[in-house]
């Protein structure tokens, strides 16, 4: 008698603390990540859309911007499209810039016939760009300042 | 006994059968019959139809796992299944004929692949899968440029493309492939799944075998 007693006020406050602790959790203040109450409509962000003019360089190392849409270009361990037009293999078939020879050479300076692994994530260099204002400012200055 | 010996001869089979149709009893079973096997027919065709229409659609296509994991999850988030005007392409547009005959065919062939499925299970893990891919793929190739692209040609036509409204490079390469005869699936592997190590390679044997 005596042990079932006790069974059953362990288990009843045991049922007291979850409970509470479920309505301090409801009571508490929701955190977003939005910035706005759930039941806040928040207005859509403005869409940019990509220039597709060819760009000058705005140094002479630079990775040129690329002119076109790579939406969807699927470029991982195996396979990379923007080799099916820019590779020394295909580009004369698809009208398409060749890639320079820096891209066939490895980290060693040797030269290769396949675009080097240090270069198969194109889009590691090489980016399109929209004319959007700035997400976070830039410190970057030339060396020619 | 009499019969037998009568001058007529014995009418031929056609005749005598003409004739019981024109008793009473024969007419009221031709009709049955005729009534009877024309809505087994309808039945039939209908059921045919059916058939063919309910394995038809992307429901069926992923209802097996095979397909669900591998090119279905795949395929969420290109551009035929997400674009802006909200038309879309599903499985059998781009994998099954529209035409009856080749429709047919499709579907046969399709039934041994099943086989695959239940029995040797080829392709029934994502690694099998993977193994198998460029087989696969070579073969939806060999089939698309043996039709030169119909199952594309069906929503999209070169005749109705405005080529100035295209991005440059578009609009270059198609007036290209109208003048060199070249096909879709030429310039366009990969369009709503992801593609396998050596595609390229592999494109060109199917290309040069063709
Ligand atoms: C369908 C063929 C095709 C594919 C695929 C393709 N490109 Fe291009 N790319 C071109 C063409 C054609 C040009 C030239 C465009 C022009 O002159 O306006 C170009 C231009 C560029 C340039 C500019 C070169 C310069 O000197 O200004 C870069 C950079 C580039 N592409 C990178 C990429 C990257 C990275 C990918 C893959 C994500 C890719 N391309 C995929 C056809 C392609
Ligand atoms: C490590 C950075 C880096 C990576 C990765 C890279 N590139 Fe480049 N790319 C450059 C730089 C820098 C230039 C300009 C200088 C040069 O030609 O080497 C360039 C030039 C180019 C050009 C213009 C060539 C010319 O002669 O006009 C094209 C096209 C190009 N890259 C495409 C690609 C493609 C496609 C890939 C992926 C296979 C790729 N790049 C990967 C840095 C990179
Ligand atoms: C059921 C009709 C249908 C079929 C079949 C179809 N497409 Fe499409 N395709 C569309 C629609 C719809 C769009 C999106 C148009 C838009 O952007 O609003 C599209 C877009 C495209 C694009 C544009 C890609 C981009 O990034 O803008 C290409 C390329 C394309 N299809 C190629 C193909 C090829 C190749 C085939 C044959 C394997 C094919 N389509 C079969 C309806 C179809
Ligand atoms: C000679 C190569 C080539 C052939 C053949 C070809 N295309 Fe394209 N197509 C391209 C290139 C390059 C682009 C632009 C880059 C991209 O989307 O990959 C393009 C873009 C497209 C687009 C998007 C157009 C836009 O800018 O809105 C559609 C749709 C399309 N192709 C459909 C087709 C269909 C359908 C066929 C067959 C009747 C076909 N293409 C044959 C090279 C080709
Ligand atoms: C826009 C047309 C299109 C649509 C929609 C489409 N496919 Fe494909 N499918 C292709 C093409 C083209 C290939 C040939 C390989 C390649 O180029 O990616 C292919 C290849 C395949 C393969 C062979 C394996 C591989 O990845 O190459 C399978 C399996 C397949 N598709 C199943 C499906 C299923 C299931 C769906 C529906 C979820 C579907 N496809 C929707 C065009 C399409």
């Amino acid at each position: 008698m005596k042990k079932q007693a006790l069974i059953s006020a362990i288990a009843a406050s045991a049922m007291i603390a979850v409970a509470s602790f479920a309505i301090a959790q409801s009571a508490s203040d929701v955190q977003t990540l939005r910035g706005a109450d759930v039941d806040e409509p928040i207005g859509v962000e403005d869409v940019f859309h990509q220039d597709k003019q060819r760009f000058t360089r705005n140094y002479r190392q630079q990775p040129p911007l690329i002119p076109h849409t790579i939406e969807q270009y699927q470029i991982d361990l195996k396979a990379n499209r923007c080799l099916s037009c820019h590779d020394w293999t295909t580009a004369g078939e698809r009208n398409a810039p060749t890639l320079s020879m820096t891209h066939y050479m490895d980290r060693d300076g040797n030269q290769l016939d396949r675009v080097a692994g240090t270069r198969w994530f194109c889009n590691q260099c090489h980016v399109p760009q929209a004319d959007a204002p700035a997400l976070v400012d830039n410190t970057f200055k030339s060396s020619g300042n | 006994m009499t019969d037998n010996n009568s001058q007529e001869p014995r009418p031929g089979a056609i005749r005598r059968l003409f004739k019981w149709f024109r008793t009473p009893i024969g007419a009221v079973s031709l009709g049955f019959a005729l009534v009877v096997s024309f809505v087994v027919g309808v039945v039939f065709w209908g059921g045919f139809h059916w058939a063919m229409e309910m394995t038809n659609t992307e429901k069926f296509c992923v209802s097996c796992h095979e397909m669900k994991d591998n090119v279905y999850a795949e395929y969420q988030g290109t551009v035929h299944q997400n674009n802006s005007s909200g038309v879309r392409a599903t499985c059998p547009d781009c994998h099954v004929p529209k035409e009856w005959g080749p429709k047919v065919i499709r579907k046969i062939q399709a039934s041994k692949e099943l086989y695959g499925h239940f029995i040797t299970g080829v392709i029934d893990t994502p690694e099998k899968f993977e193994d198998h891919r460029l087989y696969l793929a070579s073969r939806v190739w060999t089939a698309m440029k043996e039709t030169d692209s119909r199952e594309c040609r069906n929503c999209h036509k070169f005749d109705y493309m405005d080529f100035t409204q295209q991005e440059n490079r578009a609009a270059e390469n198609h007036q290209k492939a109208l003048d060199t005869g070249k096909t879709c699936i030429d310039c366009h592997q990969g369009i709503a799944h992801k593609l396998p190590e050596g595609y390229l390679d592999a494109y060109k044997k199917v290309s040069d075998d063709h």
